[in-house]
């Protein structure tokens, strides 16, 4: 009898998750810290990110197309990677800044070393850094939140690198702005920074939706803050200055988060965590960056394999004392 | 999901027990049964019979002298037609009977009470009766209630955890023998002289547990365990820890740690052979799927071909897109619906062309979910990683050889990536792998 069945191997049912349901899930994530960027920092912050995600697409589609390769734009990978790099931007960012920004990221970064799960780093974090250092003004020139005209101002933790360096604040702009900002208006991301960085809540609220979505474990968000906290506190630092201010929330929760390049065991992430919490405070309290979360997670992004390796889990019933 | 989480993982796969409450429906006599020689775990047996014999039903039509086996019996009473090779869904060849059916049911004379007084006589009616885990493995029964260690065994697991999707027969064996399965446990606690026996049920069958607790009652040292409905409650390996706390070490049997597995419904066949001296000739199986016009248990006679038993089921409703034989976890898809029901057959699933659809693999992402999933703490990802690269030694290190194959993996895998099915082939290549080192060393000396 020819019954045309198909034959596969077990198992015959799959659940509903899919690498782009994933995506789609950090990009609703995402949203709220988009509405946040919009109402602080005006339009541009929109055109900014719409650029980027449109931007990392073409890139995405172009280098697949060109090489003959699968098309992979469907996963939404590249529009997360876009949407995050533009939050790791000031709004006021010329835009083929980011455009460069995007080939870095998605080409560099992701398809030369092989597309989607082969990167060995988060491609939104080195696409940040190239323009930093590439860029070393326009990307820290600051917007400040609800000025219409284009005032640029520092960042929280660009006054506090300034205090600590002895620069007198009088000599600066205005002095409204050099004051440091209330923990609220921290929280509600009233702040000057990158696009998507500043809005405590509204990244929060992209953290519970992807926990509850089953998305992210709690793991790694909650090692990386705490360790900022707890050891910014004990270096003699503000603890909650240091967890509201610059990219630690947006980097916690969406780039320490990101599966391809941090560890797959929940020990490791743990491990991922601390190791990029520690990094930050040490940059931002004895480096010449103010700011560090960028720098902490493209290092444990690198040894994120050697993680892996000494987080390998013993199976049920192996023999005992080796590793794995 | 926390990483202080002791509990052994899994999948909440849909539970789809859609037939629980459908009474088992017995089938009548086919014309034709086709009675295979490989219906347990080891060698094939010998046919016994040639064409033009005239069988009854309980007669032994296949044996073998081998260890790991257990006889087969004719079914139906009527007329040898042929002996045939079929190919197995595994892809391996095998001896089968084909009798034509008088429809008489007449009993072979071998067919009568047997006398057991004693472990020996015990072990050797279990033999007779031709058992075999009926829970999918079909490891010969008589073998696995006596291991070398048996005066240590102190536990008797029966497995009622029927944590595949869709299948309900383990159930219905609790609903309607249940004095069967614990005439069955109190012969095998008496004979291999076992203290202890656990009844082990998933949650998601809570009459199943009460039915179970209310006959174990008064009963001294069988007690009923709920299990979380979380697949693959039922795999041996997961089941002893579960219920005991006990992890069987690598390359060990659930015997190394004092434990003896069941399948519920093999107790209560067992308890059929021990009463009246009838072999398992009949299987009660689970007939769902989608595509099945009246989904139902049916009670059919071993060698019923799998077309005769959908037929009995009202047919198809749909054009039916794959065909298992099992659960959906771990079943196997069959090329055509003639072949036949084998002992440790427990379901039959057509599924339609909406669940028959493969999905495209996507490269791995690294989620970590295979790894969250495992029941056996392997790491899928990892192992795929050492299979593509025929790194065997990494293979060996992340342990491939312990993966049961339960399918939890590729189910969670957002990626669609077919991680059991690299897991067997990376078995099977380590396994020829190390033959091949062995060999090169013995070489050397």
């Amino acid at each position: 009898m020819t019954q045309n069945l198909v034959i596969t191997s077990s198992p015959h049912i799959r659940a509903k998750d899919t690498t782009r349901s994933i995506m789609l899930d950090v990009l609703i994530a995402l949203c709220p810290a988009l509405i946040a960027s919009v109402i602080w920092f005006g339009p541009r912050a929109l055109l900014v990110s719409a650029v980027c995600v449109g931007a990392s697409v073409l890139f995405e589609y172009l280098y697949r197309k060109l090489m003959h390769l699968d098309m992979t734009i469907g996963d939404l990978s590249a529009a997360v990677t876009g949407l995050l790099l533009a939050f790791n931007l000031p709004s006021s960012i010329p835009l083929w800044m980011a455009v460069i920004g995007c080939f870095v990221s998605i080409v560099i970064v992701k398809q030369l070393f092989g597309g989607l799960g082969k990167n060995f780093a988060n491609p939104a974090i080195v696409g940040r850094i190239v323009l930093l250092v590439s860029f070393a003004t326009p990307m820290t020139n600051w917007p400040v939140p609800l000025s219409a005209d284009a005032v640029t101002g520092p960042t929280p933790l660009g006054v506090v690198g300034a205090m600590a360096a002895g620069v007198d604040a009088s000599s600066s702009a205005t002095a409204e702005v050099i004051a440091l900002p209330s923990y609220l208006d921290m929280f509600l991301g009233k702040i000057g920074g990158s696009l998507g960085e500043t809005c405590t809540l509204a990244l929060l609220i992209g953290f519970v939706y992807l926990v509850a979505r089953k998305v992210i474990t709690v793991t790694e968000p909650l090692a990386f803050i705490g360790t900022v906290f707890v050891l910014s506190w004990l270096l003699g630092a503000d603890p909650v200055f240091h967890i509201l201010a610059g990219g630690v929330m947006l980097g916690a929760i969406f780039m320490g988060t990101d599966y391809v390049t941090t560890p797959t065991t929940e020990l490791g992430r743990l491990i991922f965590g601390i190791g990029a919490g520690v990094l930050t405070v040490i940059i931002r309290l004895y480096g010449s960056y103010p700011e560090g979360v960028s720098f902490a997670i493209l290092i444990m992004n690198i040894v994120t394999p050697h993680i892996d390796n000494l987080t390998r889990i013993k199976a049920l019933g192996a023999e005992g004392g080796k590793k794995a | 999901m926390s990483i202080f989480d002791k509990r052994l993982k899994g999948v909440r796969a849909p539970h789809c027990k859609n037939t629980m409450d459908c009474a088992t429906q017995k089938m009548p006599v086919p014309d034709k049964v086709f009675i295979c020689m490989s219906q347990h775990m080891g060698p094939p047996c010998d046919v016994l019979v040639k064409p033009g014999d005239e069988v009854k039903v309980g007669q032994v039509i296949g044996d073998s002298a081998a260890f790991l086996s257990a006889p087969v019996h004719s079914s139906v009473s009527g007329k040898v037609t042929g002996i045939e090779e079929i190919i197995m869904p595994n892809g391996t060849r095998t001896k089968t009977v084909v009798i034509e059916t008088d429809k008489q049911q007449t009993y072979h004379e071998s067919v009568k009470k047997p006398q057991v007084t004693d472990r020996a006589s015990f072990l050797a009616a279990v033999r007779n009766a031709g058992l075999v885990g009926l829970g999918g493995a079909g490891f010969p029964t008589h073998i696995k209630f006596n291991p070398r260690n048996l005066n240590e065994v102190d536990t008797l697991i029966i497995n009622g955890a029927e944590c595949e999707p869709y299948i309900t027969s383990d159930y219905r064996t609790m609903m309607e023998r249940g004095e069967d399965v614990m005439m069955g446990i109190q012969a095998v606690m008496k004979y291999l002289d076992i203290p202890n026996c656990i009844i082990a049920i998933e949650e998601n069958k809570p009459k199943g547990i009460a039915r179970m607790q209310e006959l174990a009652k008064g009963l001294p040292g069988v007690k009923v365990q709920p299990l979380p409905s979380r697949y693959p409650q039922g795999a041996e390996k997961v089941l002893i820890y579960e219920t005991t706390g006990r992890v069987v070490p690598e390359g060990k049997l659930p015997a190394d740690v004092n434990c003896i597995v069941s399948n519920i419904t093999t107790i209560a066949h067992l308890a059929l052979y021990l009463k009246e001296g009838i072999p398992l000739i009949t299987k009660c199986v689970t007939v769902d799927g989608g595509a099945i016009a009246k989904p139902q248990n049916v009670e059919a006679l071993i060698g019923t071909p799998i077309k005769d038993v959908i037929d009995f089921c009202g047919g198809y409703a749909k054009e039916p897109r794959k065909l298992l034989m099992g659960g959906p976890m771990m079943g196997t898809a069959l090329y055509d619906d003639t072949y036949p029901i084998l002992k440790n057959n427990n379901a039959i699933l057509a599924f339609d062309e909406s669940l028959a659809e493969t999905q495209p693999e996507t490269p791995c992402i690294r989620c970590g979910r295979c790894v969250r999933s495992c029941p056996v703490k392997l790491m899928p990802l990892r192992m795929e990683e050492a299979f593509l690269k025929d790194d065997y030694q990494g293979l060996q290190e992340y342990k491939v050889n312990l993966c049961i194959e339960c399918g939890c993996c590729s189910y969670v895998c957002p990626a669609k990536r077919q991680l059991v099915q690299t897991n067997r082939l990376a078995k099977a290549r380590l396994r020829k792998w190390m033959q091949e080192q062995n060999a090169k060393e013995g070489g050397k000396k």
